[in-house]
């Protein structure tokens, strides 16, 4: 069973320009000790869907879905009260800003130990030492001198440290980590990658890990699901799924990777934007950038079972031609 | 992987489509905002029923606003005993219709009000600027002189600028136009320091432009949402602190109908005739009122940070 | 003549005061780099924050004057006054939501470098401006809009779209493509390669990503803490880089392959404050190989295996 379970996700927003919604019926399923990685570019509501798991969205956002579990639990049906004693103990979460996520005004030692304080019984002293050990574990050198710095006497890389510092404090089942390494530097962004990567496997912990970086997702997933446009287009193991995508648009994105050019010059590129919230196509949301895109595709796309990574899509690639090709391919050879 | 990419190749025709033709402009994003502001509403049709009544005082009033009634001394309100139906508000101590003369007061509350903000505005904004762009000493000899200014009381400083100019209604908007100056200085001067490091103001520095170009053209326009804001914030204080003056005999001379100077004249009846003081009182409360919660309304919809996304 | 721009010993000095009386303390954010920009040709300049890239972006486009150190562009030296430089070089930032001024409209964006440089009535400016856009792939209806109703791709094409109006020789790109989504990303260097083709253009590409900057350059420079520390052709550099910290950098990059997940040079610690640089080698504190000797001399740039690199073991 999964630890986390939620089925047809939809948030809307209720903008200036009317609504406008950001998740439409995403499901997203996480084992224990898996690190998933949701991918996908900018308003493919891969952090608005964690964000409403979390509770976190602002009041013009409607949450609906048809099942939220975490854990066994119902987070549906769940009081307020019961949903705050497992959000930010058993589910924890770190974002991209680590400047910004920590509160300027109060000590490190402070802010890791609020947390603390609200989720376990442990008195001052047992915080204290519990802190200095969340900070070595997190590989802040000297601990002890940096229990008193204020968030703006750190770099980003120490911040984001301290966040992480203070989301595994009370040792969660699951941590969300929503493009936790995008401000900071490459070689910082190889460290805080190796430390996320560490902690899940030393304290049995599950990991979502939100981002756009098709680098980070290769060197760290265990199963990867790809968004677009607020819907979950496909998702695969990590290693099939770079190595056959069917859905045209993680292929699309996948050979638009300038590493993957084979020599200098143009790359591959998805022609158009992502569709706003004034232009959603009435079908299938990618056709009007997909290169395979037929009339059918137009009316709407079929969702695949398993075997074919779940692709949104009337045409799921296999190794890059579409399946009804490739069976019309094979009845001309018969 | 070969062959998806000669799939996708590129296609400059079919560049990006645009965001969407249904997206507002700025107005009317801004109205939008500003119409969910119930108060802010109100505020704007008062408002606006305040100047249509300035603009066409001589056809509502009833009387002359200086026309003196000897049979009418003190008349009171149109439904109180005694009460005249031809002096809805009733009469002054030298028999004026006290309705006429709100009506025509309306036009010296707006014109001050117009009049000093236009004055206090652009010197402000002039001197944000040079003090926001230039910085070192220039701005810090600004700042210091802007926070001299701040530090006096304001009505007390243009009291003594009246003092030293002599009573007057110009005078007075001269002074007051002064005591509000700094507020528009300050707030250029912040908004100048942080556009002028923005990248377009860099970009425009790369491809070449003069330094005027950069402040008035460049900067200025994106420094004046909170400008526009203290601006109908301030229109509101300087019809305060005029009515003020006028009511400490300095600023408007009677028999100018303005309200302050009305309240003034009327100090000696306040317990005898109620409706002499009230009126022009109520007069000044609900424009200034008005203008508040207008500018309220204002800062609501103009601060991006309380919008929803 | 073949280099478009020759820096010499480029350095930069900032000097930052602590309250009203205490001694100034000076931030060295750039100290004696040298390089050329040949046209049509792309120098990649490579490094984390803090290494001083940007730093030398505004020198080069001459918003600053440099401390010490000579820049020669178009066989001038460089000084902020001069029109015809200001004509020569120019730039394209990487953050396309604060580069363009939200309230111009695309046609005045793209028309006030003529306005304020060019002799042209306003008739010759549209029309050039209409051709821009056209080349740069933006349809002839956006003149007329402002900023906030495009898209980051979009207003990147605007943005150099305006760096192009003057038709300068040198484009200085402040990392043009990190903060756009990767199917844009690939639109944006299509764009840029095509357009340096059509133009002639020597790019000054600065990022931090390197699987972009090995797609696109021709020449890399790696910067670290204000200094050149590695300098070559891309392919020498990319395939087999000899300064420890290149070699750490580019380790640390993920690769898009979960067959190849790469053992990586570990650097540790981060990056010193520009305020105190280590003695000797500025890297030595971090560096996997130091000897005691690097805390004490600071290596020179010196040719190893086809290209400068700044390292005593190298």
């Amino acid at each position: 069973m999964s630890l986390l379970e939620i089925r047809n996700l939809s948030v809307t927003f209720d903008t200036a320009s009317g609504p406008f919604r950001a998740v439409d019926g995403v499901d997203v399923s996480v084992d224990a000790r898996e690190i998933l990685s949701i991918v996908g570019e900018s308003g493919s509501g891969k952090s608005v869907s964690m964000l409403a798991l979390m509770g976190l969205l602002p009041d013009t956002a409607t949450v609906t879905a048809d099942m939220m579990r975490f854990d066994g639990r119902d987070l549906l049906t769940m009081t307020k009260r019961q949903k705050r004693s497992v959000i930010g103990r058993d589910i924890a979460m770190i974002f991209q800003e680590p400047m910004s996520s920590l509160n300027p005004c109060f000590t490190v030692e402070f802010q890791i130990s609020e947390m603390l304080r609200r989720h376990t019984d442990l008195d001052r002293s047992a915080r204290r030492k519990r802190a200095i050990e969340l900070m070595e574990a997190v590989g802040i050198p000297s601990p002890e001198k940096r229990l008193g710095t204020f968030p703006h006497q750190l770099s980003g890389g120490m911040s984001q440290r301290v966040m992480i510092a203070m989301a595994t404090s009370c040792r969660p089942k699951l941590l969300i980590a929503d493009e936790p390494t995008t401000a900071l530097d490459v070689t910082i962004q190889a460290q805080i990658l190796d430390l996320l990567k560490d902690l899940c496997a030393d304290n049995d912990m599950a990991l979502v890990l939100i981002t756009h970086d098709m680098g980070v997702v290769a060197q760290m997933a265990d199963r990867v699901q790809v968004q677009y446009a607020g819907q979950k287009v496909e998702e695969q193991q990590v290693r099939p799924l770079f190595a056959d995508p069917h859905h045209p648009y993680t292929a699309a994105l996948l050979s638009a990777l300038p590493e993957r050019a084979t020599a200098r010059g143009h790359l591959p590129s998805i022609r158009g934007v992502v569709p706003g919230q004034f232009d959603r196509p009435p079908g299938c949301l990618f056709e009007p950038r997909c290169s395979f895109a037929v009339e059918s595709c137009r009316r709407g796309a079929e969702r695949q079972g398993p075997d074919l990574g779940y692709a949104l899509c009337n045409r799921p690639l296999i190794n890059g031609v579409p399946a009804d090709e490739r069976v019309a391919d094979a009845q001309v050879k018969a | 992987m070969t062959d998806t990419s000669q799939i996708v190749e590129e296609d400059l025709e079919h560049v990006e489509e645009h965001a969407g033709p249904a997206r507002r402009g700025r107005l009317g994003e801004f109205w939008y905002y500003f119409s969910q502001n119930r108060g802010a509403v109100t505020g704007l049709v008062v408002f606006t029923i305040i100047v249509l009544v300035a603009l066409f005082a001589p056809l509502i009033a009833p009387h002359s606003p200086s026309l003196q009634n000897r049979d009418a001394f003190l008349v009171p309100p149109f439904w109180q005993e005694g009460g005249n139906a031809a002096y809805i508000l009733g009469t002054d101590a030298v028999g004026r219709d006290i309705l006429s003369r709100l009506i025509f007061g309306a036009r010296f509350s707006l014109f001050i009000g117009v009049f000093v903000v236009v004055l206090a505005m652009t010197t402000g904004i002039i001197i944000g600027l040079i003090a926001g762009y230039v910085r070192g000493w220039v701005d810090t000899a600004i700042m210091r002189v802007m926070d001299v200014i701040l530090a006096f009381p304001s009505l007390l400083l243009a009291l003594v600028l009246v003092a030293i100019l002599g009573p007057g209604l110009l005078n007075a908007m001269i002074a007051i136009a002064l005591v509000l100056q700094p507020h528009f200085v300050r707030l250029t001067r912040a908004s100048v320091m942080s556009e002028r490091n923005r990248e377009y103001v860099i970009s425009s520095r790369v491809a070449g432009a003069g330094v005027f170009r950069l402040m008035f053209i460049t900067i200025l326009p994106n420094c004046m949402a909170p400008l526009i804001v203290q601006g109908t914030l301030s229109f509101s204080n300087a019809i305060l602190d005029a009515a003020a003056l006028g009511f400490l005999g300095m600023g408007a001379q009677p028999p100018t109908p303005e309200w302050g100077t009305m309240l003034a004249e009327a100090r000696e009846f306040i317990l005898r005739a109620w409706w002499v003081v009230t009126f022009p009182g109520l007069a000044i409360l609900v424009t200034v009122l008005a203008i508040n919660l207008m500018g309220d309304g204002m800062r609501d919809a103009l601060d991006p940070r309380l919008k929803k996304s | 003549m073949s280099d478009l721009l020759k820096a010499t010993g480029l350095t930069k000095h900032y000097e930052v005061r602590k309250g009203m009386f205490g001694a100034p303390d000076v931030v060295k954010a750039l100290n004696g780099v040298s390089f050329s920009l040949e046209p049509a040709k792309t120098l990649a300049v490579v490094g984390e924050s803090g290494c001083g890239k940007s730093t030398l972006a505004r020198l080069v486009t001459m918003i600053e004057e440099p401390t010490e150190g000579e820049l020669i562009i178009d066989g001038r030296p460089a000084k902020a006054g001069d029109k015809h430089l200001r004509q020569t070089v120019q730039i394209v930032f990487q953050n396309p939501y604060g580069s363009l001024n939200p309230r111009q409209k695309v046609g005045a964006i793209l028309e006030e470098p003529l306005k304020v440089n060019l002799p042209d009535d306003a008739k010759t400016r549209r029309k050039k401006a209409e051709a821009m856009m056209e080349r740069v792939g933006l349809r002839p209806e956006h003149y007329d809009r402002y900023p906030h109703m495009f898209s980051g791709g979009q207003r990147q094409r605007i943005a150099i779209a305006r760096a192009l109006m003057l038709n300068p020789k040198i484009l200085v790109l402040d990392e043009p493509v990190s903060a756009l989504d990767l199917s844009i990303q690939a639109q944006v260097l299509n764009l840029l390669i095509d357009l340096q083709q059509e133009f002639g253009l020597a790019y000054m590409f600065i990022s931090h990503d390197l699987s972009v900057v090995k797609h696109i350059a021709d020449d890399v420079m790696v910067m670290y803490l204000g200094r050149s520390i590695e300098k070559g052709s891309g392919d020498h550099v990319f395939d087999d880089p000899r300064h420890p910290y290149t070699q750490a950098l580019m380790s640390a990059t993920p690769i898009a392959d979960p067959n190849q997940r790469r053992q990586r040079v570990k650097l540790e610690g981060e990056l010193p404050s520009p305020l105190n640089i280590p003695s000797g080698c500025a890297f030595h504190p971090r560096c996997p190989i130091a000897e005691p000797f690097c805390s004490q001399e600071k290596p020179e740039l010196r040719e190893v295996a086809g290209r400068l690199v700044a390292c005593h073991l190298a």
